[in-house]
């Protein structure tokens, strides 16, 4: 179906390969997910697949690539089409035509069908993705998810034998992106469809593979079933591990699982689930979960509820706050949220929750239509895309020295910020918005900071807010990204249609979902309020060793 | 500048037939210079945008274009040297040296501006109640690669919008608030090469360069598409008819001639109705 024989590539201009000598096949009707840190080459490999490399985007080109038995170097990407369908990250960019018909019958009428087999066709692809509702719907009013999907349908309209994806969800709310994962793998099952799904969170999409390939620094470096790529990250790869695979292998249980239903079935083999009526998990909370100044525990926390109840003065304080469009629907609903000074947060919720137009309040970016916001100080504010607020040629133009020192980009100084990575992007546009003033902000809200980096980069990205809020401010972070949201925060607030619906401690909060869970939390059934696998593994050792006591 | 479905009798209208429509208004004010006439199709623009449920976006685009209006209404008598009826004696007037006012100057500046103003409100419906899919499938049997750029510049134009306003967010949220417009409207640009690369790298794998060329069934055709179709062609066949003969006629040098008598008033009025006439029949408008 697809082959890479010896391939390597160098993007023009750059100064090393992207790909270095790679060399795989994927067989028909495989799914299989490529893995790697950011800048590993796995959207190359996508690019390649489809012919945008090398006749896109040039460069020098070594190696054959043959999809579907057409050779890339002598079919370009337009001829690849009638086999493989792509799908890229950005959705807004993946869409050209005006309404979602006119969008899945775009491919078709290219490759000259026939009217009659273009309605086929469009309808069909809208039925397999559920989309149907849509058809005369115009895509600028589309949700980010239903862009996707769409997207998505105008890839696959014609039923091509492989679909090529390149982190499609990244953009997506943890709903939605399961749905999108879990609809692939229905197209894979029913339809036989050939997937190759690039993706950074690969707990979403291990359980739907049959294949890994995971790629460092442009080579491949491993090749294999999911779970023999788990033992292989274990040893070679430790941030590709996903939450379900470490917190079994610090807790000493083997196999390493797939997925949530593996591990569940791991410990009840080892009699560690109360359904196996053994000796359940414990349940009392884990040591160290005393939320202290650093921690993010339970109990005093919950005095930060309801506003005002404590006597410490408000970082940031939402009261009553509401937006309502003129003419339309209510975007914010009588939002009342306080954040105390060193306070980590993380807002929670499906897209169009609310979230961002909360932390543009927050910023006074908008004006409520109703009640107030009041901050102690200034409030630094990290819109979505970082690239936003790189205006500059020089990294050096960007931030004060003091503010890239302490975003650890002082020795950057001179390189263009495009050329950064995607984690050091955004550090560098934190520290545009922190700038270098002595007194930190009284509150520093993000929004969506996670999208596209890689675990390293979202750890680091976590030591710096929590040095911000060490520092003295609340920080405020809109996140879809739950494995994110409980390294960082020690309160969670769900938003739901503009308003909170749920607002605790991290472990309350993300301990006791299905969606807005962690995957230890939804291994363990939220079982002592663990959330991440080194404290799932704690618990799971005190259980044994409980057991084990007579 | 977005295309939206609505409720509305040209919505329903097939993009030929309420196109037409728009087409229809635009020529016969570029053929008229009667201010009566030239009223009575403005009237009809912009009863026609209230019948297609876009007057709000209109009368911002009105705000916009009535500026450019009289700056060419202004403009004209100072840089026109015709007329005969001196209104004003400017006297000496840099740039323009020995400036006199006339009447017929200032009559003919202000017709050439209500003109501008039609044709631009002509087109401003038409971008938001003919929709742009149907217009590139009608005109991409004649010249394909034009259309679709036509139609994907078009489709830019929300998203550098989008685009820009993300920026000034971006800006207002520096720390040191320091980044100058210029730096802006350069971030702006880039990002709009790189929107255009990701748009054509999209067009790439949708397969656009195979140079297959067929078309989906388009709409079938309606009551409100007889309506627009028979509507476009009688503006049309009025200014024709008006023309031929003379009426509404419109001299402005060397003096005025701008006869208003019944055949002029009619004559409007007969570009008001059949022009709106086809949004009297709401039947099966719903999107």
């Amino acid at each position: 179906m697809i082959s890479f024989d010896r391939v390597t590539y160098t993007y023009a201009g750059a100064s090393s390969p992207a790909l270095v000598d790679v060399s795989f096949a994927v067989e028909p009707g495989e799914f299989v997910v490529v893995a790697g840190l950011s800048g590993s080459g796995k959207s190359t490999v996508v690019r390649a697949a489809c012919g945008l490399v090398p006749h896109f985007h040039g460069g020098e080109f070594g190696g054959r690539v043959v999809v579907e038995g057409l050779d890339t170097r002598e079919h370009g990407p337009g001829e690849i089409a009638a086999v493989a369908g792509t799908l890229a990250q950005d959705p807004e960019t993946q869409v050209v035509l005006g309404t979602v018909r006119a969008e899945l019958a775009f491919p078709l009428e290219n490759r000259g069908h026939g009217a009659a087999a273009i309605a086929r066709g469009v309808e069909e692809a809208a039925l397999a993705l559920g989309i149907a509702h849509l058809l005369d719907r115009q895509t600028s009013t589309l949700s980010g998810g239903e862009l996707q999907r769409v997207a998505l349908a105008g890839a696959l309209a014609g039923r091509p034998q492989v679909v090529l994806l390149d982190e499609p969800t990244s953009q997506l709310d943890p709903v939605a992106g399961d749905e999108l994962v879990w609809l692939l793998r229905r197209l894979n099952e029913e339809w036989g469809t050939t997937v190759v799904l690039v993706e950074h969170r690969l707990e979403r999409c291990l359980p739907a593979a049959d294949r890994v390939l995971a790629f460092d620094r442009g080579r491949l470096g491993c090749d294999a079933p999911p779970r023999a790529f788990l033992e292989w990250a274990a040893a070679e790869a430790p941030p590709l591990e996903t939450p379900a695979a470490r917190l079994l292998a610090r807790a000493g249980l083997r196999p390493p699982p797939t997925g949530v239903k593996e591990a569940r079935a791991t410990l009840r083999a080892h009699g560690l689930l109360p359904d196996e009526g053994v000796r359940p998990l414990e349940s009392t909370p884990l040591k160290g979960s005393d939320p202290g100044p650093g921690g993010r525990g339970r109990g005093p926390l919950r005095r930060l509820l309801g506003g005002g109840r404590s006597a410490e003065p408000a970082a940031l304080r939402f009261d009553g706050v509401w937006h309502e469009l003129k003419g339309g629907r209510a975007l914010l609903r009588g939002v009342d949220l306080v954040l105390r000074p060193g306070e980590r947060v993380a807002l929670v919720g499906r897209n169009g929750a609310g979230k961002s137009t909360l932390l543009r309040h927050a910023a006074g970016l908008l004006q409520p239509t109703r009640g107030t916001v009041e901050a102690a100080g200034r409030v630094a504010l990290l819109l979505q895309n970082p690239n936003d607020y790189l205006l500059h040629e020089r990294v050096g133009d960007e931030a004060p020295a003091a503010a890239r020192a302490a975003a650890g980009l002082d020795v950057a100084e001179d390189r263009h910020p495009r050329d950064l990575s995607g984690g050091e992007r955004e550090r560098l546009a934190l520290a545009v918005v922190l700038g270098a003033d002595a007194s930190p902000p009284a509150a520093v809200c993000l929004d969506e900071p996670t999208r596209g980096l890689d675990r390293a980069a979202k750890d680091e990205l976590a030591a710096r807010l929590r040095g911000l809020a060490d520092a003295g401010s609340a920080v405020l972070v809109a996140v879809h990204d739950p494995e994110f949201a409980a390294v960082f925060a020690e309160r969670v607030v769900l938003l739901a249609d503009g308003r909170p619906i749920a607002d605790g401690s991290t472990s309350d909060v993300l301990a006791g979902g299905w969606y807005f869970a962690t995957e230890t939390a939804r291994v363990l059934g939220g079982a002592g309020g663990a959330l991440l696998p080194d404290e799932g593994a704690d618990l799971l050792l005190r259980t044994t060793t409980a057991q084990m006591t007579p | 500048m977005i295309y939206e479905r609505r409720a509305s009798p040209m919505h329903a209208a097939r993009a030929a037939a309420s196109g037409a429509w728009c087409v229809a208004l635009a020529g016969a004010a570029l053929a008229f210079h009667h201010p009566v006439v030239l009223g009575a199709l403005l009237v009809a623009v912009l009863g026609g945008a209230a019948g297609a449920r876009v007057g709000g976006e209109v009368v911002r685009i009105l705000r916009f274009a009535l500026p450019f209006a009289l700056f060419v209404a202004l403009i004209n008598p100072l840089i026109s040297r015709n007329g005969l009826t001196v209104i004003a004696r400017l006297g000496e007037v840099p740039p323009f040296g020995e400036l006199d006012i006339t009447l017929e100057a200032l009559a003919y500046g202000a017709t050439f501006g209500l003109r501008l103003l039609v044709v631009v409100l002509a087109f401003a419906v038409a971008t938001y109640a003919v929709d742009p899919d149907e217009v590139l499938r009608l005109f991409r049997r004649v010249s394909f690669r034009s259309a679709l750029t036509a139609a994907l510049a078009v489709r830019l134009v929300p998203v550098l919008h989008s685009d820009a306003r993300r920026l000034a967010e971006a800006r207002r949220c520096r720390a040191d608030g320091e980044a100058s417009r210029m730096a802006v409207l350069r971030a702006v640009t880039a990002g709009a090469l790189d929107r255009a690369t990701d748009v054509a790298a999209t067009l790439e794998v949708r397969g656009y360069a195979t140079g297959g060329r067929s078309q989906a069934a388009g709409r079938p055709r309606s009551r409100h598409d007889r309506w627009f179709m028979a509507s476009a062609a009688a503006v049309v066949a009025l200014a024709v008819g008006a023309k031929a003969g003379g009426i509404a006629a419109f001299q402005a040098f060397p003096s005025l001639e701008m006869p208003v008598g019944a055949a002029e008033l009619v004559l409007a009025a007969a570009f008001v109705v059949v022009a709106l006439l086809p949004f009297l029949d709401r039947r099966g408008i719903a999107p």
